[in-house]
């Protein structure tokens, strides 16, 4: 979906374009301006197959009354029209108002947990910049939660907030900052939210670290040599030179965290085990509730496309500012 | 260098598509069994032997999975949507008119039902939960199940306490008594919908009150059904007998907490064989009917449990649909039914065999004599899933309010039961 790269004819660079007979420099050319579409081929392929075939089978979804009766044959279901999308929609209903409930915990949930990641990510790879000792160590230790595997991982941060017998409120206990004998609840109640933020933060900050390491491979030493030479202190040199050489590297990052994160399933699926209580009710699981639980895969398919345009027009928006602004800069 | 690029997406493309389930052959069937015992590992230790025996009286090799219940409606909707999956499956009973309405299970008309011994067989009870009625049923009962109060009999002998609670007035007495540092009156899984959502059946047929009226249309938030939720989510919320902990059980904590000796009393279904593979021993605790109110609310009716169980159904879109129906046959056999009910500690689904030495456990009497006398089914109707979700969710965020102190009122409780049943309408 956020792919906007489409290499046009590739020319080969240090190379003049003159040498050997014209009729087979032709040749060669229409060969060469081929290619790169021949080389697109395999991936276009599969990018239909996987993503842009079931995406159109779901908007057909979403004008059917796809219930428990039909699912076994589709031809059966009535059209539907627009009517999935008018209850998605009608604020008046239930399932209106608990969508847009949804919605607003979503985005509460994805600012959160996207600037706490980029700014762990930004603040460890900056540390880890100068070599010192165990520095690869700290960098392999830091890189951890995002090699484990999300299930695996997930559902051991639900035996550590169980109530009473979990290592979250034990250690909160040892440290004098809870009731030990009241404690509080972490997958239920207003705290849900904290927990599901909290763990997924820890397992999308390493990547935004892992990027911004990278990025940051390639300031070059003499910015930094120029500036602590004008008298620039710490905050000066991430203000002047690192942000702005990172920039390329946090429009992708950031639209990707956002992206991965605003559509979360496995983390409040396995945290929660299928049903999310309100307040950390995540619109994915939201709508997963609204199909595969109720057998309603019309109202399923309407919320999701619904939420396929929104992130469209964001991410859409947000190529268009940033872009904009490289030019401008 | 495309032409290869091209090939291999062809031949993954061809790898994706081999993964049907058709094998062509009537020797070999697949079968998705519930979890019926304290693991997956155990069940299929006990079903295996039993196919092996199938396998040599008719040639038919049966692959089994085991699937757990947090997964087994999900992977079900899956194969009747997609026609592709297993020949023969288990399903709860409470789900058969929910997915009888998709007609992605071979109905037992009177004809298939003579093919595997005929209609008679069948406990009565156990068969009617087997589809909407007036239509042929969707599934057989497999293994039978009901409710039964489980209570701790040295906790009850120390606190003086001689018998069993019989009426939900004595039950909050008994827990206040039992309720003390480390230790709690009641046990319940708060944050399991399908288990809140019998309670809300059981609770709401004592208190006179009904989830469906007669044209399948969900009739949440009566008067009756408020109270009947409020009567057991007090139990926690007012009553101070259920531990607040418990509103985040959602994978049977409260079994372990009562084989554990943190609850003196647990409602559930056939929980004996879990509490021995927990390390209790069966001299530890006693089993009664579930309590009924003291005086029976207007319109209550005398009804303690849901008829629980499991069904055995066929997939229409088999492609040996007689080795099927001979394998339906071979586990509702007398000796099947004998063996495989033995070992999980629930009842034959046939007439034959409910006389058996191995039936006549304390535990199994009891749930005998209910499941004869004083349990009903579930609404059969094509939305009873949904009911299970919706309202067992609400009850799960009243528990959670509950928990965390709030006045669980029945203001609280209609508006929770109220929007369940919008989402029913949409």
């Amino acid at each position: 979906m956020a792919t906007t790269t489409a290499p046009g004819p590739v020319r080969p660079a240090g190379r003049p374009a003159e040498d050997g007979p014209p009729s087979r420099r032709r040749r060669r050319g229409v060969r060469r301006s081929y290619l790169p579409y021949l080389l697109l081929v395999p991936a276009a392929l599969l990018e239909l197959g996987i993503h842009v075939v079931p995406m159109l089978v779901g908007v057909w979804m979403s004008l059917l009354e796809l219930t428990q009766f039909h699912i076994r044959d589709w031809s059966t279901a009535p059209f539907a029209g627009l009517d999935n999308y008018r209850v998605t929609f009608d604020l008046d209903s239930a399932t209106g108002r608990d969508l847009l409930h949804s919605f607003w915990v979503t985005t509460a949930y994805t600012t959160l947990s996207v600037g706490l990641s980029w700014m762990l990510g930004l603040a460890a790879a900056v540390f880890l910049q100068r070599p010192f000792k165990g520095r690869a160590l700290l960098r392999t230790l830091f890189l951890t939660p995002y090699a484990l595997p999300v299930y695996t991982a997930v559902i051991t941060w639900t035996f550590m907030f169980q109530r009473d017998t979990g290592l979250v409120n034990h250690a909160l206990d040892q440290l004098g900052l809870v009731d030990g004998a009241n404690p509080p609840f972490w997958l239920i109640g207003e705290n849900s939210f904290v927990a599901l933020l909290v763990v997924s933060v820890w397992r999308s900050w390493p990547f935004a670290f892992l990027c911004l390491m990278a990025g940051l491979q390639n300031v070059p030493a003499e910015l930094y040599e120029a500036s602590a030479i004008d008298g620039a202190n710490f905050w000066r040199r991430l203000r002047d030179v690192t942000l702005p050489m990172l920039r390329p590297v946090n429009q992708v990052l950031l639209l990707v965290l956002f992206l991965w994160t605003f559509n979360d399933f496995n983390t409040p699926y396995v945290l929660f085990g299928g049903s999310a209580p309100r307040q950390a009710d995540l619109i994915s699981i939201h709508i997963y509730q609204s199909s595969f639980v109720t057998w309603n895969f019309g109202l399923g398919s309407a919320m999701s496309v619904a939420l396929l345009l929104f992130l469209l027009v964001v991410t859409a928006g947000y190529l268009l500012v940033t872009n904009r602004r490289r030019e401008h800069a | 260098m495309a032409v290869a690029a091209l090939l291999t997406t062809a031949s993954l493309a061809a790898c994706g598509d081999s993964g049907s389930s058709s094998e062509g052959a009537a020797k070999t069937l697949s079968y998705w069994a519930s979890n019926q015992g304290a693991s997956i590992e155990f069940d299929k230790q006990t079903l295996q032997p039993e196919l092996d025996k199938f396998e040599q009286q008719t040639g038919i090799k049966v692959n089994l999975e085991v699937v757990p219940w947090s997964d087994l409606l999900n992977r079900l909707l899956a194969a009747a949507t997609s026609g592709k999956g297993p020949d023969v499956v288990n399903i709860g009973n409470t789900w058969s008119a929910s997915l009888q309405a998709t007609n992605a299970l071979i109905p037992f008309d009177d004809a298939t039902l003579a093919r595997i011994g005929g209609k008679d067989r069948f406990v009565p009870a156990a068969l009617a939960a087997a589809g909407a009625p007036g239509k042929p049923p969707a599934a057989v009962p497999l293994y039978s199940l009901a409710y039964a109060l489980y209570y701790n009999k040295k906790m009850f002998a120390d606190a003086g306490i001689a018998a069993p609670p019989a009426t939900w007035e004595e039950l909050v007495e008994t827990g206040r008594k039992l309720t003390r540092a480390g230790q709690w009156g009641l046990a319940v899984e708060g944050a399991n919908p399908a288990e809140n959502s019998h309670h809300a059946f059981t609770f709401g047929q004592q208190w006179g009150g009904e989830w469906f009226d007669s044209a399948g249309k969900p009739t949440f938030d009566t008067p009756q059904n408020v109270a009947a939720v409020k009567r057991y989510i007090d139990l926690m919320a007012v009553d101070k007998i259920v531990n607040p902990s418990n509103a985040e059980y959602a994978q049977n904590q409260s079994v372990a907490d009562f084989a554990n000796r943190k609850a003196a009393m647990l409602l559930w279904q056939a929980a004996g064989s879990n509490f021995k593979a927990q390390g209790m021993s069966p001299e530890e605790w006693g089993v009664a009917p579930v309590p009924f109110p003291a005086t029976p609310p207007p319109g209550g009716k005398k009804v303690n449990s849901m008829v629980a169980g499991i069904n055995i159904a066929i997939f229409a879109h088999t492609e040996n649909r007689d080795g099927a129906l001979q394998f339906v046959k071979f586990m509702t056999s007398d000796a099947e039914q004998v063996i495989l009910n033995k070992t999980y500690g629930s009842l034959p689904s046939v007439k034959t065999v409910s006389a058996d030495p191995a039936f006549q456990a304390p535990e199994q009497k009891v749930l005998g004599e209910v499941l004869a006398a004083t349990a009903a089914p579930l609404p059969q109707v094509p939305e009873e899933s949904q009911f299970e979700t919706l309202v067992g969710t609400a009850m799960k965020e009243l528990f959670a309010d509950a928990a965390s102190g709030k006045v669980v009122t029945e203001a609280l409780v209609k508006e929770k039961l109220g929007v369940a049943q919008q989402k029913m309408g949409s």
